[in-house]
């Protein structure tokens, strides 16, 4: 046992390796791939990232001019922000907030849009 | 003759990380026959290449399994690029050595830890999983995940890495080989772990062949078997051996994996210092049309990756054949005559991955 000895005992006077949550919390790092954001206002609604979801989590109503995801399907895989042809989607670097219910995230884009 | 009497192993057994079950036949505490049966985590991925077009299928594909899920979506991308003949970029494929070869790391370490694990040795297990960790950061800050990386894509993959990043894999590196030697030391040489894996599991050379067994589990019985020699990707141009032993029992499977390690960490220097500059995409137009056999070298073996293409966007037949799967009857012919205590550390040694296997 004197092998793991040594190890147990440096590890018994160093700090501890388990982050101190919630008193400090992880980060992230820029390639992390979290929620998926947009842009509502430079949106055009054409559905490119609807076809290339491979979880069909997103959905487009071009006439009521809203962009909807469903935060429980997606995968956060990138195919949508690398698909939007304005780049008005962007990935996050952190994670969408938990929820007790399942639910779709609704972006309606207002009237007064600047283009 | 004494009682032979039925136990039943699995699916919910507190060494199985997955659920396999297995009946096992007994004589007093010896094993006198095994019926596996397998199938708790079916999930028909290879009827599901029909409804997603080939370029959805690579995020189904990662999601075969979560450990190596970096080589299923590199072993699947690779059958479709060979089929399109579509030549990925130098820095494309040396990335792919990277990542896959991070994987094996961490997948070693992972197992390395059951292992310690299975014969209850609880503070090797969790100093062996501290090592792991570093890995699963790194490869987070490299592809954005810790378990579904998404990295690879048809053509080459997705995000680069920047000079920064490749000087801190090499320290990380360097840190990380002097703590994984001290850990593998405890594996090596103590006398705990010795007692439980020395002679446990004997599996010959001949027997390994004829039985199909795949990875460390063939390469510890004797036999030079390594897909990466076949140079996919940017293997041929590193230099590395095969790692092999000659005595086929639990320790010499525990010897390769450990080595397996320490040559990945050189097979990531000797990449990271390779890195050519350029584009790390090919753009590709078409679909896919013929069919394919990709052969990989995971950590748990060689899997092979076919695919049939009929030049529309959906496959016509995706069929992966993966190592655990190659490596159950080598599991039945090792688990015969063994002690009933030694059945966990014998199921692990094969390293077994059941989603994998079900698919």
């Amino acid at each position: 046992m004197s092998h793991i000895s040594k190890i147990i005992l440096k590890s018994l006077f160093s700090k501890p390796s388990t982050a101190m949550y919630p008193i400090k919390k992880r980060e992230y790092y820029p390639n992390t791939r979290g929620a998926i954001e947009n842009d509502i206002k430079s949106c055009i609604f054409c559905g490119i990232c609807v076809k290339k979801c491979p979880t069909k989590g997103l959905e487009v109503l071009r006439d009521q001019k809203q962009w909807s995801i469903d935060r429980c399907r997606c995968i956060s895989c990138g195919a949508c922000v690398t698909a939007c042809p304005k780049k008005c989607l962007t990935m996050e670097n952190t994670y969408s907030a938990p929820s007790t219910e399942k639910k779709v995230d609704r972006y309606i884009q207002p009237e007064d849009k600047v283009q | 003759m004494s009682e032979r009497m039925i136990i039943p192993f699995g699916p919910q057994h507190p060494v199985l990380p997955e659920p396999i079950h297995l009946s096992l036949v007994l004589e007093n505490e010896k094993v006198v026959d095994v019926l596996p049966s397998i199938g708790f985590v079916h999930r028909g991925l290879e009827k599901l290449v029909e409804k997603k077009d080939f370029l959805e299928y690579t995020f189904v594909a990662e999601r075969i399994c979560g450990i190596c899920s970096y080589m299923h979506g590199m072993g699947y991308c690779q059958a479709i690029e060979n089929i399109m003949n579509i030549e990925i970029p130098g820095r494309a494929s040396f990335l792919r050595v990277i990542g896959a070869e991070f994987s094996r790391i961490h997948s070693h370490l992972l197992w390395l830890g059951l292992c310690a694990d299975a014969f209850g040795f609880e503070s090797l297990f969790m100093h062996t999983w501290k090592l792991r960790e570093q890995i699963l950061d790194l490869m987070e800050e490299m592809t954005g995940g810790r378990v579904i990386f998404s990295s690879v894509k048809i053509g080459g993959v997705k995000k680069d890495v920047d000079d920064s990043l490749l000087s801190k894999i090499n320290d990380v590196l360097l840190e990380l080989e002097p703590q994984v030697k001290e850990i593998s030391s405890v594996f090596l040489e103590s006398i705990t772990v010795r007692h439980r894996l020395e002679g446990v599991g004997v599996l010959t050379q001949d027997e390994a062949v004829s039985l199909g067994a795949v990875g460390p589990m063939l390469r510890a019985s004797g036999i030079n078997q390594d897909m990466r020699k076949l140079g996919y990707a940017a293997y041929a141009e590193l230099d590395f051996e095969p790692i092999i032993d000659t005595e086929g029992d639990s320790m010499a499977r525990c010897r390769v994996r450990i080595k397996e390690i320490f040559q990945s960490m050189d097979l990531i220097r000797q990449a990271v210092a390779k890195l050519p500059q350029g584009p790390i995409a090919a753009p590709f137009k078409g679909n896919p049309d013929g069919e394919y056999f990709s052969r990989l070298e995971q950590p748990r073996g060689e899997v092979i990756y076919y695919v049939k293409g009929n030049g529309t966007k959906f496959l016509d037949r995706m069929r992966v054949r993966t190592p655990t799967f190659a490596n159950l009857p080598a599991l039945i012919k090792v688990l015969k005559g063994c002690d009933l205590a030694d059945v966990p550390i014998l199921i692990l040694t094969i390293d077994p991955c059941i989603s994998c296997t079900e698919r």
